[in-house]
């Protein structure tokens, strides 16, 4: 069979069993289970009503629960066991890892990673909301500066691999190093500083996201309090800092907490750009070196992973009752 | 509002200026990658991407094979470089000059044009701007001819081939090869080899990838929005905690448990797992929208009579248009772009590769110096996205908003 007409029945089977769900769970529950008819009606349609948003809601639930919350507990009983499974070794797949240098490189890389790309990302993302909100040709820089959110990381990964191509009549790194009589360098390879060089990436893919919100909040800025600050002496800067972005600090931790989540998921970048390679590793691409392999410690390193977000997660949720409230 | 203080000139330029400049430095890299994709192979090493629009000196080789006279004790060949025969058809279109020309492959250029030097037998070699050249030897001169090297500038050359190359996967000897024997373009489009295939692959996965979340999270979104019943605020905070947990924690068992039910890593296995790690984005944004809906329209439904599940097909679902269209473009961007669970859940070799995964392994580790081939993988993987993206970036923008800003 051509791939094509695969592609097409496979993707008919799978939307048309979704949709076939719902509609044949509603006519079950109305017409056989709680008819709205007979001496029972009132009572029925009671019923159908409480079980109703249950019908609703169980596929959402049923792979929410399958694919989220068992593979936490799932992911926390198998860190627990040897290479193989058959073993119980306690924390000893956590006590390894923490005995690995590389995992401690890992560790500390992704530290970094969470602090510096979530600054850098919401602080250009406002600096460039607030620049183009009074500009002409302003919403042509944001669509521009918004495009590398539809990249993919890989695609990035080789469009910034281009940007730091050793070879002088590739890289623009290494030609303008070259202008200036310098020596062509590796900027991958440096160690450390090689770290940036990749956070530049992702800094690159994210900003049009934060500048987004970012300058949809600042539209929301009442003009009374601007007007306000500028009779009274405020400069541009002024205006900026202690009017503005006090104003919308909650939408500055929104974006900024949704960032560090990517960045602990981030794994495509190091994969591509390095491998892991020259002092570069991240926690998701040091658990991929085990995936396949020893399920024990890539299932320990997942746990770790998840403990850096735990923090997050709690503040999420405690924010999201206070909103209902 | 911003120049009521009367400071608006000499800002604004400065403005502009940082805007402008920030812009062009996130285009770069895209634009880069884009002109490169066009390039000819020894046109990409030879000069940077910046300088496509002008012409690059190359080096080629070739045999001074014009067929050799005798001049007293001397074996004679001579002609014009240009017309000898392995690099004829590159010069067709006439009008080049030879800035050098050297005798060893190593140094190409050794001479400048027009100066006469002394080669290996002890005759003597020239060749001139113009691309004559004079070969002399004391000794016969084979048939084939001796090698020479040069130089020649090279006009800019923007090709297709390098799509040609990356989408079917051959190049253009064997693409020729193919078509002499009787295959078309299309066919050849299907080989194993090329980056169609995953192409098609990656549609195969992302588009139920993206509806079926969309259904799921959307009759839940409505109940959780609309719908009376115990746990419901329970419900929601787990939704939002579970927008955090990493995906890597879901790898490892999930893997075992499509071992053990038999769906192993295929088709059936992605889309389910895209669609569990994109449900609680789904439900949280659609939540959100719907709650935000007027409440009259939907209580007066039911007091005309209509259930629920027609409030949500006829008023719900063509209301919440703008936040289901800015999912279903997240979600398409995500899983199309989607490195990591395609790893996982789709076997790593042959039929169902998809795109990104044939770049990172496939054409990294074995074309991992090829920049045209690469720049032009990039370019066939982000092409479609880019379209999506600007042509619905509209609704993602309102559907981002209407879930984050408060």
């Amino acid at each position: 069979m051509p791939p094509i007409l695969q592609g097409i029945i496979t993707i008919i089977i799978g939307v048309g069993g979704c949709v076939g769900y719902f509609y044949a769970a509603n006519l079950f529950l109305d017409k056989v289970l709680f008819p709205a008819r007979g001496p029972n009606a009132g009572r029925n349609i009671n019923r159908a009503n409480i079980v109703r948003p249950w019908v609703f809601l169980f596929p959402a639930v049923f792979a929410l629960g399958l694919y989220l919350v068992y593979p936490v507990v799932g992911s926390f009983i198998r860190s627990m066991y040897d290479r193989s499974g058959d073993e119980f070794v306690g924390a000893g797949n956590y006590i390894r890892l923490f005995n690995n240098p590389d995992f401690r490189q890992a560790f500390l890389n992704n530290i970094l990673w969470a602090l510096v790309v979530p600054a850098v990302t919401t602080f250009m993302g406002l600096l460039i909301a607030q620049l183009t909100d009074r500009l002409k040709w302003g919403n042509i820089a944001k669509s521009i500066i918004f495009m590398p959110m539809a990249i993919s990381f890989v695609g990035a990964s080789l469009i910034w691999k281009f940007v730091y191509a050793q070879d002088p009549d590739l890289g623009i790194i290494n030609a303008i190093r070259a202008s200036f009589g310098g020596e062509a360098l590796d900027p991958l390879q440096i160690p450390f500083w090689n770290n940036f060089l990749l956070m530049v990436i992702l800094i690159w893919i994210q900003t049009g996201f934060s500048m987004v919100i970012l300058s949809a909040a600042l539209r929301g800025v009442p003009e009374e309090t601007i007007e306000a600050a500028i009779i009274d002496g405020a400069n541009p800067f002024q205006v900026f800092f202690k009017i503005k972005v006090p104003q919308i600090i909650g939408t500055i931790v929104v974006v900024w907490t949704t960032i560090t989540i990517l960045v602990l998921k981030v794994f495509d970048i190091v994969y591509t750009m390095t491998g892991g390679n020259y002092g570069t590793e991240i926690l998701p691409s040091f658990m991929m070196d085990f995936m396949f392999r020893d399920d024990g410690q890539a299932t320990a390193v997942a746990f770790v992973i998840m403990l850096v977000v735990l923090p997050v997660m709690i503040w999420n949720i405690v924010q999201a009752r206070k909103e209902m409230r | 509002m911003d120049n009521i203080a009367g400071q608006k000139s000499g800002l604004s330029i400065v403005t502009n200026v940082a805007v402008f400049i920030i812009v062009l430095l996130w285009l770069i890299p895209t634009v880069g990658l884009f002109v490169s994709s066009f390039r000819d192979r020894d046109q990409i090493s030879a000069s940077g991407w910046w300088e496509a629009p002008f012409s690059v000196e190359l080096s080629y080789r070739t045999r001074a094979d014009d067929a050799p006279t005798r001049d007293g004790d001397l074996f004679v060949a001579q002609g014009n470089i240009f017309e000898t025969g392995e690099v004829r058809d590159q010069f067709a279109s006439g009008a080049n000059s030879i800035a050098a020309f050297g005798l060893r492959g190593r140094e190409p250029g050794a001479f400048a044009a027009g100066e006469t030097v002394e080669n290996r037998d002890g005759g003597t070699v020239v060749v001139n701007a113009d691309g004559g050249y004079v070969y002399t030897s004391p000794e016969p001169i084979d048939d084939a001819g001796p090698r020479l090297y040069f130089l020649a500038e090279t006009p800019p050359d923007f090709t297709m081939s390098n799509y040609a190359e990356v989408l079917t996967g051959l190049d253009e000897e064997e693409r020729a090869q193919e078509i002499a024997s009787g295959a078309t373009f299309g066919e050849l489009l299907f080989e194993e080899t090329g980056i169609f295939r995953n192409f098609i692959n990656t549609l195969t996965v992302t588009i139920p990838a993206t509806i079926i979340p969309i259904l799921i999270a959307a009759f839940a979104a409505y109940a959780l929005a609309w719908m009376d019943f115990p746990g419901r605020g329970f419900l929601i905070a787990c939704v939002v905690g579970l927008l955090v947990v990493p995906l890597q924690l879901a790898l490892v068992p999930l893997l075992n448990l499509h071992n053990q039910i038999g769906i192993g890593q295929s088709f059936l296995g992605i889309w389910l797992a895209h669609t569990g790690f994109g449900l609680p984005l789904a439900v949280y944004l659609l939540r959100n929208y719907m709650v935000g809906l007027p409440r009259d329209i939907i209580e007066s439904a039911k007091v005309d009579g209509a259930t629920d599940f027609q409030i949500f097909t006829k008023i719900i679902l063509p209301l919440s248009f703008p936040a289901l269209a800015s999912f279903a473009i997240f979600q398409f961007l995500w899983t199309w772009n989607d490195l990591l669970v395609a790893k996982v859940f789709l076997p790593s070799t042959g039929d169902a590769q998809v795109m990104t995964v044939k770049i990172a392994d496939d054409l990294l580790g074995s074309r991992g110096g090829d920049w045209g081939i690469l720049a032009t993988a990039a370019f066939v993987s982000i092409a479609i996205p880019l379209v999506v993206f600007f042509s619905m970036q509209r609704y993602l923008v309102r559907g981002l908003l209407a879930g984050s800003v408060k």
